[in-house]
């Protein structure tokens, strides 16, 4: 595997627990319309993804990230800044 | 919009309500209004739309005409009807008129601000302070002026809405950590590039569950880390610590907090808010500010009674003292009852019953009202995890036999809905 599909496949194992529709997840699925998470869960699968990876996600990257794929880039960009 | 003749307000012409192209801006409020609905249609009262027809002291109101106890409200130490605070408002109301139209660096700066800011170092023993209209702003002030988009702002997830639209209107990179987590904080402030600032925003009291933070900890960390800090003591001010300046002086970091935001509607009874400072460049936020500039400063009746009641704030053990015994006992009475409570033992003036949903939460709550005992009712987003609950909180005027007769209250409603079995 390459260094980004070992990040998705770890970004998709820490979704699980937070995926109680069991929803598909793929480069395109969104937090808001198909995991239909609330900042609640956001907030604790963020601190998940920032503890596993040992980044940090601001709440102004946050913003701009929707879909799972926009997630994995973001972390492998931060792993690579850091 | 030229037919001039049907104004879109006309409340006598209902057609005119939802425009007739394009999408209807509220259409995104549509299952807010759907769940509020469906919740009324059961029979219940709307917790969210009481009025207090008339307020008889701090710790009565009457509520569709029937005298109630309030143990709901933020008028922790009762001071809202002290004679020395309304006679100081009457005098300044007469002396200085109705309100000051205008900002404080322009023409909104009175004798009266001058003199309830000189109240509010001599209380926390700083050199500087700053009052602004409320504390929603005194927040938004600090957080979006003093973080720029280089620095970075480290806050608690269950922080006030305050905080968060703060960090909205600034800059700043902005950064949660778990709620009262030290080890959550300090691999976050771990984490941090070394370039740009970092403040810390803590809150003295967290005022969903009642719970306080471990702030001695927490700003020991921060400090280590390089951050500047901020408590915000709005639910602590007034019976916590030796001089009742908050859950910050109770632990002991005093000397390490660079900022205290305040407010004067809770403990000091009126409306305002402060930061307070030891910072020998804070002055200049007076200019910088934009929720301190671009706002009108509060009127000469209100910063007449926060400054009387601030100064006898610094002198009211006995009431701090009776409190404290308030707080415990119906803490303790709540749980011997049977209730689920956010906290093992009462760590603040709140005292939150957890409930399992709305509908519950919203029975129980009327129940208590129709007993004559008026709670706040919390419910997502406002609460953390989800959680619906009936916050109570606790006046240094409620007498000893209040608290008996509110737990009588909780056991009569709580059998009625249920939720005791």
């Amino acid at each position: 595997m390459t260094d980004r599909e070992e990040t998705f496949a770890k970004v998709q194992q820490l979704i699980e627990p937070f995926n109680k529709k069991g929803a598909p997840l793929t480069e395109a699925t969104t937090f808001a319309g198909d995991l239909e998470w609330d900042s609640l869960i956001v907030m604790d699968f963020v601190a998940s993804v920032e503890d596993e990876f040992d980044i940090l996600i601001t709440m102004n990257m946050q913003a701009e990230i929707e879909t799972v794929g926009q997630l994995v880039d973001a972390v492998e960009q931060l792993r690579n800044d850091g | 919009m030229t037919e001039a003749a049907r104004t879109p307000m006309d409340p006598a012409d209902e057609t005119a309500v939802a425009p007739s192209h394009g999408r209807d801006l509220f259409s995104k409020f549509d299952a807010l209004i759907a769940e509020r609905e469906a919740l009324l249609d059961t029979g219940v009262r709307d917790p969210f739309g009481l009025v207090m027809e008339r307020v008889l002291s701090p710790t009565r109101a009457v509520v569709k005409g029937k005298e109630t106890i309030l143990l709901g409200t933020y008028n922790y130490m009762g001071m809202t009807f002290d004679p020395d605070v309304v006679a100081a408002g009457k005098q300044a109301l007469d002396e200085f008129g109705a309100g000051t139209t205008g900002s404080r660096v322009l023409n909104g700066t009175y004798q009266g601000h001058r003199e309830v800011e000189e109240a509010l170092k001599e209380f926390y023993g700083t050199a500087h302070a700053m009052v602004f209209s409320t504390g929603y702003q005194a927040n938004l002030g600090l957080m979006s002026t003093i973080a720029g988009k280089e620095d970075y702002i480290i806050l608690d997830a269950d922080s006030h809405a305050s905080i968060y639209d703060g960090c909205a209107l600034g800059n700043a990179q902005i950064v949660r950590f778990r709620h009262n987590s030290v080890e959550d904080l300090e691999r976050r402030l771990k984490r941090l590039p070394a370039e740009g600032g970092r403040l810390v925003v803590l809150e003295g009291v967290y005022s969903m569950l009642g719970d306080i933070a471990p702030l001695k900890e927490m700003v020991e960390v921060a400090k280590r880390h390089g951050a500047m800090v901020v408590v915000d003591e709005a639910h602590g001010m007034g019976f916590f610590g030796e001089h009742g300046r908050g859950v910050f002086e109770q632990a002991g970091v005093a000397d390490q907090v660079d900022f205290v935001v305040g407010t004067f509607s809770k403990s000091v009874g009126t409306v305002g808010g402060f930061v307070v400072s030891n910072h020998p460049k804070f002055e200049v936020l007076r200019l910088v500010c934009r929720p301190y500039v671009f706002t009108a400063s509060l009127p000469p009746s209100v910063v007449a009674t926060a400054a009387t009641s601030i100064r006898k704030l610094m002198h009211a053990g006995d009431k701090r003292a009776h409190l404290w015994e308030n707080s415990r006992r119906l803490h303790q009475g709540l749980r011997d009852l049977g209730f689920t409570l956010a906290t093992a033992e009462a760590e603040s003036a709140i005292i939150a019953v957890l409930l399992p949903d709305q509908q519950t939460t919203v029975m129980m709550w009327q129940a208590l009202l129709e007993a004559g005992v008026y709670v706040n009712m919390a419910r997502p987003p406002a609460t953390p995890a989800g959680m619906y609950l009936l916050r109570c909180s606790l006046c240094a005027e409620h007498s000893s036999e209040e608290v008996g007769r509110i737990l009588e209250m909780f056991e009569v409603a709580g059998r009625a809905t249920g939720v005791l079995s």
